[in-house]
């Protein structure tokens, strides 16, 4: 069949409406307005898939827009106080501060609130601004990147076309610019594509689950920043949490695991469950309600682990590459550099070589490098890892070695090489029940005809080699319960619940044998986050 | 022919409402807004009669706060040929919508009120019919397929015994049920030509009409939660049981 596709072209087109994705067009209409720019994000609106803790750094903001305070995001509470906690099973101890972890001067956000105002600032710039429409691929000609195909329309799950059939677009542009998050699937298809993995460490991820929470009048201490280490995580476990007060008797509650977990039956959305039932946080949200919930993995692996971030017709931003600051625990502010950093590279140059250097050696590159070493050494455990991290603090970096990263996937240890581990968690009874109850909170929604946008390449691995060697993690680690073991007629089988999907690509990282490749689903489809 | 569709700016589909703190309404912050889906079925519709050659002109009209311009930047992209924003910040009770609809169908010169059946937020279902009233025009509601030929109106409605076909001589008031039609996709380059579509902004006060409320909000409240069930041993126990509370 013939197919009519549009084609529309852009000087620039920017995959992503984060933080990273709306700075690097915002700098591109600053520096030149008669440039078109479009941005295209996979979201039914601005911010919907946008998670993020958020304490942010304002300062490369402050830089870019220094307007943004007169259209504050619904969520804008100024830092208060640190709290640092170690958790036990029954007890909570404070203990000093880690300087990078200090937020005087920062301000608490909800991230998808002030990319909906960044966006309303790009349509007053000129810039196109696309929700609703995601990236399919890059288009590549002769070793070039020179545009990206929007995912196809009204799809029917067998793969024929719909009565609602539209083809994607194709947006020729003179330079893409990737700001598609951590993991992104365009940006994995062209890191493959020009090995621009090669020199790097293996990227290193983690899983975050966030939840806001509606408390009983005068509960709160609003700007009050709280974090945690400890339990219930064992101590070869990296991870944590985070409780953010608001305004208004909210709170932002959140717990990150680092996805190079070895225990293959440990669930993290189990351990973030039992975390809020901790003696010392559970009387907080006590006779409170969930207003809404999400989850996203976030890049960990840092400095070591960038990609090279430039390849011909295209640059890669933000998390796509992994600007992720994992001390200070933010990475907005960051994000926020890099799209800067290639938007003025491009308007001087007019070609993506030497993004790469340029950014390494900008502000955001170096703060990288500077803290290079504190995530891995978490693997020593967490009493070596905090004392390899404040050594790091001490030297700012200056020690003339660079700790490697490992591949997620292949930290997982088989079942009978890990014996199982004795969890002695209590019964729950805060909300949600169990990952449903959760993913209700998070209203995603996926049209339901269209075809499964997460693709298990090989699904009888899952029921012979999977099941025998780690019974199947996917059904654990997959914080929405998409993926789940169903007997059929005696013999089980994969049923994949890509409805429940929240995008945070858990299981395209996870997944002990690589067949899972997540892609963008239709238009719109997804999360719809309130505030987070 | 020229056809009016009202838009209605709602909390999107998918998201569950809750109440604010304060108990004074249902909370928009941070919250998708949508087309209300009824109004985007009629939308449709309008552009496939359209399409179909039976009409010139598609005026969308909206009642609502500032930020409505979005949902009608999107009808405008779904095929619209241009808006009226009617800005304000109150809410808007039935019968004052219908009497605005009214004074819009005459400035714009509509034959046609195309609209939802209802908007998913209050659920109100009468804009439709008091407009017809107001007009002193025939109307049909619930529709699930219509067709135009000559000066009538032929509708189709989903009732209780089965399908049934009414006749309505135009000029009238359609309102759209859910199976009148699946509206198509918005594409990227009707977003474009819908940016240079015209989008007329004013505000509401400035038509002069102001009849004082006819309802008066009581208070907001959630639904109350459901209490979980109970599985019982037998008939016998769930007899007993149904006895016990007073139900049989």
């Amino acid at each position: 069949m013939t197919e009519s596709r549009d084609v529309m072209n852009y000087d620039v087109v920017v995959v992503g409406a984060g933080p990273a994705g709306l700075a690097c067009a915002m700098r591109m209409a600053q520096l030149n307005p008669d440039a078109s720019v479009c941005v295209l994000e996979k979201g039914g609106e601005i911010g919907s898939h946008i998670l993020s803790g958020a304490v942010m750094d304002p300062e490369p903001l402050d830089a870019l827009w220094p307007t943004w305070r007169e259209y504050p995001p619904e969520v804008f509470v100024p830092a208060g106080r640190d709290e640092f906690l170690w958790l036990s099973g029954a007890r909570a101890r404070r203990l000093p501060v880690p300087p990078p972890m200090r937020n005087e001067g920062n301000v608490i956000i909800s991230l998808g609130s002030l990319c909906r105002q960044m966006a309303e600032e790009l349509e007053r710039l000129g810039v196109d601004v696309f929700p609703g429409f995601p990236a399919a691929e890059a288009l590549i000609e002769e070793g070039r990147v020179v545009g990206i195909r929007c995912a196809d329309m009204g799809v029917e799950s067998d793969g024929t076309q719909g009565p609602n059939y539209a083809a994607g677009v194709d947006i020729r542009a003179g330079v893409s610019i990737l700001a598609e998050g951590c993991r992104g699937s365009v940006s994995k298809q062209l890191i493959a594509e020009f090995g621009l993995d090669r020199d790097a460490s293996p990227q290193t991820y983690g899983l975050g689950m966030k939840e806001l929470w509606q408390l009983p009048e005068g509960r709160g201490e609003p700007g009050l920043i709280q974090h945690s280490i400890g339990w219930p995580l064992d101590s070869s476990t990296y991870g944590g949490s985070f409780i953010y007060h608001l305004d208004a008797d909210r709170v932002y509650i959140g717990f990150v695991v680092g996805l190079d977990y070895e225990d293959p039956s440990f669930s993290p959305f189990e351990a973030f469950q039992q975390l809020k039932h901790h003696p010392a946080i559970r009387p907080l949200l006590e006779g409170g309600e969930i207003i809404s919930t999400g989850a996203r993995a976030l890049v960990e692996g840092g400095w070591q682990s960038l990609p090279r971030m430039d390849m011909p017709g295209a640059m890669l931003i933000g998390d796509s590459a992994g600007t992720l600051n994992v001390p200070r625990i933010k990475g907005i502010h960051q994000a926020i550099r890099s799209g800067v950093e290639a938007a003025e590279h491009w308007q001087s140059q007019s070609d993506t070589a030497g993004f790469d250097a340029r950014f390494r050696a900008s502000a955001g590159g170096q703060e990288l490098r500077r803290v290079r070493n504190i995530r891995p050494g978490f693997r020593a455990g967490l009493l070596g890892g905090l004392a390899n991290a404040a050594l790091e603090t001490i030297t700012a970096g200056r020690l003339p070695w660079t700790l490697a990263n490992r591949d997620d996937a292949g930290s997982l240890r088989k079942l009978d090489e890990h014996p199982p581990v004795d969890r002695p968690w209590v019964s729950r009874d805060l909300a949600p029940r169990d990952r449903l109850g959760s993913v209700f909170y998070s209203a995603t929604s996926h049209e339901e005809s269209q075809p499964v946008h997460l693709h298990v390449m090989d699904p009888e691995i899952c029921v012979t080699r999977c099941a025998a060697e780690y019974g199947n993690p996917c059904t654990r680690f997959c914080p929405a319960n998409v993926y789940e073991m169903v007997e059929e007629q005696g013999q089980m089988r994969l049923q994949i619940n890509a409805a429940n999907c929240l995008h945070c690509k858990a299981c395209d990282i996870k997944d002990p044998y690589g067949v899972i490749n997540w892609v963008t689903p239709e238009g719109g489809s997804g999360p719809n986050y309130q505030n987070l | 022919m020229k056809v009016l569709v009202p838009i209605k700016r709602t909390i999107d589909y998918s998201i569950k409402p809750r109440i604010t703190r304060e108990g004074d309404g249902v909370a928009t912050d941070g919250v998708k807004m949508s087309i209300n889906p009824f109004d985007r079925i009629a939308l449709e519709e309008a552009v496939r009669l359209k399409e179909k050659g039976q009409v010139e002109e598609i005026i969308a009209v909206s009642i609502g706060v500032a930020d409505t311009q979005q949902q009608l930047r999107t009808a405008l992209a779904a095929g619209a040929d241009r808006a009226i924003l009617l800005v304000t910040d109150a809410l808007v009770q039935a019968p004052l919508a219908a009497r605005v609809l009214l004074a819009m169908r005459e400035e714009v010169g509509a034959d046609l009120v195309l609209m939802g059946k209802q908007a998913i937020d209050d659920d109100a279902n009468q804009t439709g019919q008091m407009l017809a009233a107001l007009w002193d025009r025939p109307q049909a509601t619930f529709t699930s397929a219509i067709e135009i030929k000559d000066d009538w109106l032929y509708a189709t409605r989903e009732v209780d015994a089965g399908l049934e076909t009414i006749a309505v001589e135009l000029p009238a008031v359609v309102t759209s049920d859910l199976r009148l039609n699946e509206p198509r996709l918005v594409k990227m380059p009707d977003i474009m030509k819908a940016k240079r579509k015209p989008l007329d902004e004013r505000s509401l006060e400035s038509l002069g009409i102001d009849p004082p409320p006819m309802l008066e909000v009581i208070g907001y409240e959630a639904p109350v939660a459901r209490q979980g069930g109970h599985r019982v041993e037998s008939v016998e126990a769930l007899v007993d049981e149904l006895k016990q509370r007073g139900v049989v």
